[in-house]
Order: C-alpha cells, then structure tokens, then sequence
C-alpha cells in the first residue's frame, strides 16, 4: 500500500486557507468533485427530507393528534416527495454516475466538464428556489408558504385560485430549472459513455454500471422534457392568464395528470437502474464471481427502458380511462415484470456458487434483492386495474412505492456509499459501524414499509393529516412510526461512519476489494487526471485479465 | 501494492463518435421530447375552445415565410459543403443567407402575432385555441430565435476571420440544430394551420 502518495493530495489542501479550498470546490469543472459535491448535496436534502418524513409519522402517530396544523401536513408531504425524488435521489444518481462513469470507461473527465459544473448547479439552485419558498413564498398574499399541491401538483389545485401566493411558482420554477439541469448531466452522461472510452472497450467491454447509466441518462432525457413542457404550460397558465388546465374554459385537468406521469413514470426507472447498476457491480466482486449473463442484463435493461416509457398511465386508473386503454397500460405494466425479473434472477445466479463475503455493502444489496422483489409484486398487484381501483391512494400504494424507492433504491445507494467511499476519500468505511447501520435501518425499513400496507388495506386513504381512533389503523400506524425512528438512528449512524471514517479510517490503497473494474486501477482517491496513461482494455474485467495473466477473462469472453 | 497500470503495449484501431454531435443529438431527443408535449396538447385541445375567435376564422397560411425558412435548410447546408471545401468566403455567403431567411420567418411570425392581438384580439389568454396556439408557434419561434443568436456569432467570427476550414465540424454541429427547427417547423406547420384549422 503506498499510503505516501494517497496522504500527499490531502496534506496539500489542508495547508491552503480556507476561501481558496472552498473557492476551489464552488469553481470545480472536475468530473470528481462534481461528483463529490452532487452527493454531498444530496445528502443535506436526505436529511431534510427525512425530518418531513418524521415529521408527518409523528402527526399520524396516534389517532387525533395535533402535532402539526392540517396545513403544515398538506407542506410536509409535497415538500418530501420533491425532496426525495428531485433534490435528493437524483443527485445522488448523478453523483455516482458523474464520479464513476469516466473512471470506469477510462476517460480523465466527462465530455464537457463545464456543462458538467452549470448542470450541477442549475440541481443546486432549483433545490434552494424550492426551499426559499419557506421564506418568500407569502409575497402580498399572506397565503401559505411552502408548496402545498401534492408532489405530482394535479390541476386545479394550482390554478391561481386554489393556490395563492407564489408557493406554487416557487415549486414550477424549482423544477423547471433542475429539469434543465438533469437535461444537462444526461447528455454529458450518454456522451461521455459513447465518445469517452478507453481504447479496447467497445460497448459489449463495458463495465455495466456504465451501460445502465447510458440508458438511465436515455431516459432522463426523454422523461424529464415531458416534465419541462408541461411545467411551462403551468406557468403560461399561472402568469399569463392561459387555459391548459383550466376546466372552466376547456382546458383539461387530465391533461396535467397523463403529462406529469409520463415524465413520473420513467423517473422511477431513471432512479431504479442505477441501483440496478450498483448492484451490478457490487454483487460479483462480493460473490467472487463475474457477472451471470451481461448480454441478457444490458438487453434487460434496454427492454425496461423501453417498457418503462409505456406504463405511466397505471397511475390514473381511477381517473376513468377507456376500458382498451386500462387494458393497454395493465398489459405494458404486467411486461415490465418480465425484464426485471430476467434480473433478479442473474443477481442471484451470479451469487449462486459464488464464494459470498457479507461485507456491508454486499449486506445492502442482498436486502435490495427481496425487497425489490416484494416491491414488484405489489407492483404487479397494483398493476391490475380491479385492484387498483379499490386501493388507489390508499397506504398501500404509498408503501409500494417506498418498498421501491427505500427498500430498492436507497438500499443499493447505501451499499454504493459503503462500496466506493473507499476510493472516493481514500479510507475504509469503519465494517463495525457499518453492519450496524445495515441492520437499524433494515429493521426499520421493515417496521415502517411492511406494516404500512395493512392501513391501507383497511381503507386509510394517503395524505390525510388524521384520522377517527377505532378503524383498525391505530396500532399499525404507531409501529410506522417506530419504525421511522429506527432509520432516523440508522442514518445518524451512516453519517457518523462517513465522517469518522473520513478523518480516522484505516488506508484504503488502490483496490481494498480485489475488485475488476478500471476504477480500482488509480490512487484512492484518484489523481485529478484520473490515470497517469490512457488504459487499454481487452474483457469486461481489466483488472482480473491483469491479476491473472496465465488466465485472462479475453479468452472466454 | 501501488497504483496499477492497465496499459497493454499494444495499438489498436480505436474509433469513437464526435462528442458535440453525439450531444447535439441528445439535445434533439430532448427538444423533440418537449415539442411533442406542445402538439399532443395542440391537437388534444383543437376545437375545445368555448369562446372565439376560431382558427378557420383568423389563421391565414403563411406560405411565403414557410418557404424562407424551410430553404434556409438548404443554404447552412451549402454553407458547411463550402467550408468543408476550404471556401470561407462561400461559407460566409451562405451562412448569411441563412441568418437572412432566419430572420425573415421571425418577421412573418412577428407580423401574423401582430395582426392577430390588434386586429382580430386573439391573445394567450383569449381562449384555449389562443394558449395553445401561442405557445407552440412561440416554443418553436424561441427555437429560431436562439438559432439565429448562434448563427450570427458564428457569422461575427467568420467577419473576424476566426472560423477556418478545420471548424467545418462544430459549425456542422450546429447545422443540426438549425435543421431540427426546421423539421419542427414542418411539424408544427401541419398541425396548426392544416390539421388544426
């Protein structure tokens, strides 16, 4: 282990005063640093987000309660789903991608390092417009403050007369300018990947991480501008007096809702692919196995690209389509559960035989694997228009669709963390503290997410702010609740992991876990040009072909 | 174990797509992503207006600016066929030309606007033939204008001898771009004043 040349970058920064170091984080164009900075960013939102999530448990704890005003309840839950979904698991799917992607295809920096920092900062600025709502909103009105129109905004709840004042602006213009942002990253993302690769690695060489995020940032692209479109229809309809959405002149609330959910849609599978992709990658290295089937996973995930664009009006059965196009989106939602499965199913014959360590991150993704599973039956249940229409916003689907996010999504960007903290600061995560955060926040998780779904089989419809004792959904509410506090005490301890780790972790070196991919190749953390030569690949695996040269993956592959 | 090292002594033939045109083409998904929000929502609310002024009544075809701007098409292609030939003075020509047609399709919206506000008083907020119609010519008139905005600094370098027979490939990039507002024009074209009126 050369620890000299690990500990030098550091000990330079830490003699140069602090306005320069910051200076030179706000002026960065380094694929690295934006990474850095995009899930740092990430991070304050997660636990912002977090407190509204507690917040609302709180409130709903006990049947009558009056923690919170009815109002204050209508803010938290539209102010947690635009955190979680926008300020928060977006960046941190950038984050990794903007660090990792050139890293593991071989590149020093993405395409466009400066469209890469105005990208980043157009998220960071669309976030702090959202919040400053909390403090300008009220304008002349005195009417609200923070946004109060549900995550997905449905018309004519934001038509000037149901919402006064500005906080509603506050929301659109939010959106709209990190929309453009992540508009950005995708096509530096899918640039990067297609024009950046080191010498050798065609698209069937490259690592899967890159592959899924090719088609996440496809994705991005084609969903978010949906958003876009439909989030300057809202304002010409605000401020300029139109009728997009104006029932009274001919306009179409339904209209707002098949618009916002074929962006809404997508997103889920812009945030779920990437997790794909982390546990794409962890999984072999902790099972010492390559990866069972990577044509079938790249082409699964292409299928579900597809599929996924398809699928968004499963979320508007009860709206009273047509019975062809109930059944149309039944039918694309039920295919989706082909290609995912084609999925689950090569995590598992990658670990099959394999010689498993349970390593923290290793612990997260073997988590993700059944919760993820469990998520898609109810997804499949949900899927099914009869089903549907009896548990629409109920807590049912509010547990779903946290068994995705939380249960899928967060689980493998916490095994990433833990995976990559490594390289990305040159120290080992503390296993000890690790494990611990696995399992509070897996017990929580489950208290929470598991016993979410009772209530809203029992009827309890979603966002209220409180409910008449004796339904049956007293005692599972307050486990909800417990189980929120398990994950709050998780992450308290994920984030003092990171920081001790950071400033007292062991040494990492290059490549702790005898991994593959061309990112353990380079210091930890890398070298601001990433590699000293441009590497030339010949498999999936150039680090394997390296560590084994009597037998090298490029026979087989 | 120090830093290792995965260069293999070997050359091999190693070609890959120009970064800006791979990106310009994400940039057309996106925008064409943002424009069939725009048609499906003209389409959808075509002939839901409660209040007139109708299409049929005040929109006329604008034939003479459709023509301008669709052989704009033709004259940046020109254009870069020049400079790839090493005649910036051609590329020049052409390239002006094209700014010239450019401008001249905004003068014809500018004037159609006019005519509809002041004397048939069909404004955005009129009816919801006026939001729609508005927006979409107007998303797709911000297009043009922004393409024009790049068109004349490409033109203001080549004036200032900046632009050579080497940027035939980045001009080319932004040839596309002016190209995608071209067909969209098509698009837009069709359905406001043919399917929609």
């Amino acid at each position: 282990m050369s620890s000299d040349s690990i500990a030098l970058p550091r000990a330079e920064t830490a003699s140069r005063p602090l306005v320069d170091a910051l200076h030179g984080w706000v002026t960065t164009v380094d694929h690295k640093r934006l990474g850095i900075l995009y899930i740092l960013y990430a991070l304050i939102f997660l636990v912002i987000g977090g407190i509204e999530a507690g917040i609302m448990r709180i409130q709903l704890m006990h049947a009558h309660n009056d923690f919170v005003s009815p109002q204050v309840f209508n803010r938290m839950f539209t102010m947690h789903g635009t955190t979680m979904i926008f300020f928060v698991a977006m960046p941190l799917v950038f984050g990794f991608a903007n660090y990792l992607i050139p890293l593991m295809i071989g590149a020093r920096d993405m395409a466009f390092p400066r469209l890469n920092a105005f990208s980043f900062w157009l998220m960071a600025f669309g976030g702090f417009l959202l919040y400053f709502s909390l403090v300008g909103a009220n304008g002349l009105y005195g009417a609200g403050n923070a946004p109060d129109v549900g995550w997905f905004a449905y018309a004519p709840l934001t038509s000037r007369t149901f919402s006064v004042g500005h906080s509603t602006d506050f929301w659109t213009l939010g959106l709209l300018v990190s929309g453009f942002g992540s508009i950005g990253t995708a096509i530096n993302i899918l640039t990067t990947i297609l024009c950046m690769r080191c010498a050798g690695m065609s698209l069937g060489k490259m690592p899967l991480l890159a592959w899924l995020n090719l088609v996440m940032s496809g994705m991005v692209i084609l969903a978010i501008s949906p958003l876009t479109a439909a989030q300057v229809m809202l304002l010409v309809d605000r401020y300029l007096g139109g009728h997009f959405f104006d029932t009274q002149a001919g306009g179409s609330a339904v209209v707002w809702m098949h618009f916002f959910w074929i962006f809404g849609h997508p997103e889920v599978y812009v945030l779920a692919i990437p997790a794909f992709a982390f546990a794409s990658e962890i999984i072999p290295v902790f099972s010492r196995k390559a990866i069972f089937g990577y044509p079938v996973m790249v082409a699964a995930t292409i299928c579900i690209g597809f599929i996924g664009m398809s699928v968004w009006a499963h979320h508007m059965f009860t709206v009273g389509m047509s019975s062809s196009a109930n059944t149309f989106f039944v039918l694309s939602t039920m295919a989706i559960a082909v290609p995912t499965g084609i999925k689950i199913f090569n995590w598992l014959a990658t670990m099959w035989g394999g010689k498993i360590e349970f390593k923290t991150p290793m612990l997260f993704c073997v988590a993700f694997l059944f919760q993820f599973l469990v998520a898609g039956l109810t997804g499949i249940m949900l899927g099914a228009a009869p089903f549907d229409w009896q548990l629409s916003n109920s807590y049912f689907v509010v547990a779903h669709f946290h068994y995705v996010i939380v249960g899928g999504i967060l689980f493998t960007i916490f095994g990433a963390f833990y995976y990559w903290f490594p390289k990305m600061s040159g120290k080992m995560c503390n296993e000890t503290l690790g494990k611990l955060h696995f399992w509070l926040f897996f017990i929580g998780f489950h208290l929470t997410f598991d016993f979410m779904h009772i209530p809203g089989m029992l009827g309890m419809p979603r966002r209220i702010y409180t409910y008449e004792p004796g339904r049956g959904w007293d005692v599972w509410n307050l486990i909800v609740t417990i189980g929120v506090f398990f994950q709050a005490l998780g992450t308290v301890i994920f984030v003092t992991n990171l920081l001790w780790s950071y400033f007292k972790g062991k040494a990492a070196g290059s490549d702790p876990w005898d991994a593959w991919t061309l990112e353990w190749s380079t210091l930890s953390p890398p070298p601001v040009y990433n590699f000293a030569s441009i590497p030339v690949v010949k498999s999936r695996r150039p680090l394997w072909d390296l560590k084994h040269p009597n037998d090298p993956d490029w026979k087989y592959e | 174990m120090n830093a290792t090292s995965v260069t293999v002594a070997e050359t091999i033939q190693w070609d890959r797509p120009v970064r800006g045109r791979v990106a310009m083409f994400g940039l057309i998904a996106a925008e064409a992503a943002i424009f069939s929000i725009f048609v499906v929502a003209y389409l959808f609310y075509t002939g839901k207006s409660l209040t007139g002024p109708m299409p049929k009544d005040v929109l006329s075809v604008p034939i003479f600016y459709t023509i301008c701007l669709l052989s704009s098409s033709l004259t940046i292609h020109l254009a870069v066929s020049a400079l790839r030939r090493k005649g910036v003075r051609g590329f020049a020509v052409w390239w002006f030309a094209t700014i010239a047609l450019g401008t001249a399709f905004v003068y014809g919206t500018a004037t159609e606007w006019h005519r509809l506000i002041y004397h048939d008083g069909l404004t955005i907020s009129t009816n919801l033939f006026g939001t729609t119609y508005y927006s979409l010519v107007g998303l797709h008139g911000f297009h043009v204008v922004v393409g024009l905005i790049a068109l004349s600094i490409v033109m203001a370098l080549t004036l200032l001898g900046n632009v050579r027979a080497e940027h035939a490939e980045r001009v080319d990039v932004l040839s596309l771009y002016w190209h995608f507002v071209d067909a969209v024009w098509v698009v837009v074209f069709t359905v406001v004043y043919v399917i929609g009126r």
